[in-house]
């Protein structure tokens, strides 16, 4: 009898596996099958051109590049924070520090705050400031989401370092700043993997673009102007009572997938280069 | 030379404990000025009033949550209900039962199935989900459904809460000590019976501080939930019915809601909401969470 259960059970949990695997195979299979055949090289090259979103000429450049142009500012910006960040609370502080818990626990909550909070905060803050929807705010405010992504994955390598390398360098006299820089570079393919988890994750959230980065039909030249992104862009497209201008949409789906896939791809190649150096 | 050396060790000190203090900081600063941006509408309404009326009618002043606040509870329910089991079952399998391959074959899944974006679940689930509700599910129930559904948004919150699940629970039943494990099948019991005896048992708590944390991830979902649910400000009665979550209904409104007084504050009021419930559910579970990877570790 029990064996039966066993069976049984065995077999339901396969099942669930199999269902998720599934519907990720499904997933990615529909956008590629429905975005592939309208998927055009003047797509990525071009900007819209006039009669664009009645199912025209033109691309989705625009929104390539200002998901780019947007997501370097917020990487940049992140990176500045949450490095020192890291190292502080790893290298810094004790081990079992209350401070270095309570940041922990408060990026862990900052983690689970939604996109389009961000993007309600940031629209605050701007209209506080004084800027307009544009690249600036865009890039202020993704930097606000995905901080705590790039902490946390941050913090989770730091941790895996041997902990006798950093007594090391403090016994040959080094403060522990100096230490910090050698261990920084130790950590570099964790770092790489950190960056490639935070870009992925800001490439695709449109909650928190909506209001503050605008959205246009040209190439960004200042950190004043709007800027398109390409998950709006997607979202407007798909919009549209056109069925070209539809298409275009699974199209530029299919672009932002593929951008998807490479970055989670090389984040998991470069956190296993990690995991072999250690051991 | 040496003492410049020291200068700068101390000068980094104090510029990460700034930002450390900052990082804090930046949660209650947050929430205070969504509160205060939402403090014209709760001053002039009752909160009670906000958050159990059903009546919507922002050009004459009328705001009543009810409809965006159930909205969003049935999605997020539904997509619980379907993706608890399934991770559940899911975890174990990869807990107790998978080699060592699956489990490395599981891990770009769980990866990529976090790392698509909202907007391409959206997409999907317009061209799948919605049609499919409509054509084939919902006739056996309704009269009529344009497939843009509180199920619909249910379904495709699922699969997108199904990676935080799994790669949480994981390492919730990672953390049962393997001594109980081994005794309860030295004693001749099964690996099912030891799941539901001693691992479902044992990890209890763990499992509903991951729900609630799903839950919460839920809630604040916005971009593929504005595209499958149908946007509609009602009272959904059925799952066949068009509902309107609070993401959706900020997300949908920000071109005009600088043109009418009230508007804004009562768009911040539901980002608040939000903000405040997400806040609770997480601080929450990942006490509880920390507290079993603590006594996993030392013990």
């Amino acid at each position: 009898m029990k064996y039966l259960e066993e069976r049984i059970f065995k077999i339901i949990m396969i099942g669930a596996a199999m269902i998720i695997m599934g519907v990720l195979v499904y997933i990615i299979g529909t956008v590629f099958y429905k975005g592939l055949p309208s998927l055009t090289w003047e797509m990525i090259t071009k900007i819209p051109g006039g009669g664009f979103y009645l199912g025209k000429e033109g691309g989705v450049l625009n929104a390539i590049a200002g998901s780019i142009f947007l997501i370097t500012g917020a990487l940049f910006i992140s990176m500045i924070i949450s490095v020192p960040l890291v190292m502080y609370i790893n290298f810094y502080l004790p081990a079992r520090s209350v401070f270095s818990s309570i940041i922990r626990f408060s990026l862990d909550i900052l983690f689970g705050v939604p996109s389009i909070v961000y993007g309600a905060f940031g629209f605050a803050l701007m209209v506080y400031m004084g800027i307009k929807a544009s690249l600036l705010g865009g890039i202020i405010t993704v930097a606000m989401l995905i901080m705590p992504i790039m902490m946390r994955s941050l913090d989770e390598v730091t941790r895996l370092l041997p902990r006798d390398l950093p007594d090391a360098l403090l016994s040959l006299g080094s403060t522990k700043y100096e230490m910090s820089k050698v261990l920084l570079r130790q950590l570099m393919p964790g770092i790489v993997t950190a960056i490639l988890l935070a870009v992925g994750r800001g490439i695709g959230d449109a909650a928190t673009v909506l209001f503050t980065a605008g959205y246009t039909d040209n190439i960004p030249t200042s950190f004043g102007q709007p800027a398109a992104t390409l998950p709006l862009s997607i979202f407007f497209q798909l919009g549209s009572p056109v069925a070209e201008v539809q298409n275009r949409a699974y199209a530029s789906a299919v672009i932002l997938t593929v951008i998807i896939l490479i970055l989670s791809f090389s984040a998991r190649y470069f956190s296993s280069k990690f995991l072999k150096n250690r051991s | 030379m040496r003492k410049i050396r020291f200068v700068k060790d101390k000068t980094v000190r104090h510029f990460m404990l700034g930002i450390g203090v900052f990082t804090i900081l930046f949660l209650l600063v947050i929430g205070f000025s969504l509160f205060f941006k939402a403090l014209p509408i709760m001053k002039e309404k009752s909160l009670w009033v906000l958050l159990t009326s059903a009546n919507w009618r922002p050009f004459k002043g009328d705001f009543g949550f009810l409809p965006y606040i159930i909205s969003t509870v049935y999605v997020s329910l539904i997509a619980i209900i379907i993706a608890l089991p399934l991770s559940i079952l899911t975890s174990i399998f990869l807990n107790s039962y998978a080699s060592r391959g699956i489990r490395r074959l599981f891990g770009p899944v769980v990866d990529l199935l976090s790392g698509i974006p909202p907007v391409i679940y959206g997409v999907w689930g317009t061209i799948t989900i919605v049609p499919l509700i409509s054509n084939k599910i919902a006739p056996g129930f309704v009269e009529f459904s344009t497939g843009y559904t509180v199920l619909a948004g249910g379904i495709v919150l699922a699969i997108m809460i199904i990676p935080l699940l799994i790669s949480i629970l994981v390492e919730v039943f990672r953390a049962i000590p393997k001594e109980i494990t081994d005794a309860s099948l030295s004693m001749g019991a099964t690996r099912w019976q030891t799941v539901k005896k001693v691992i479902l048992r044992k990890s209890f708590p763990g499992i509903i501080a991951a729900t609630v944390l799903a839950l919460s991830r839920a809630f604040g979902e916005t971009m593929a939930v504005l595209m499958v649910c149908g946007n509609i400000a009602q009272i959904p009665h059925s799952f066949f019915d068009a509902c309107y979550p609070l993401p959706a209904l900020i997300a949908n409104n920000y071109g005009e809601m600088l043109s009418m007084p009230g508007y804004e504050s009562a768009l911040m009021f539901a980002a608040f909401l939000l903000f405040i419930i997400v806040v609770l559910f997480n601080g929450l579970s990942r006490f509880t969470l920390n507290q079993i990877e603590k006594k996993y570790q030392f013990s």
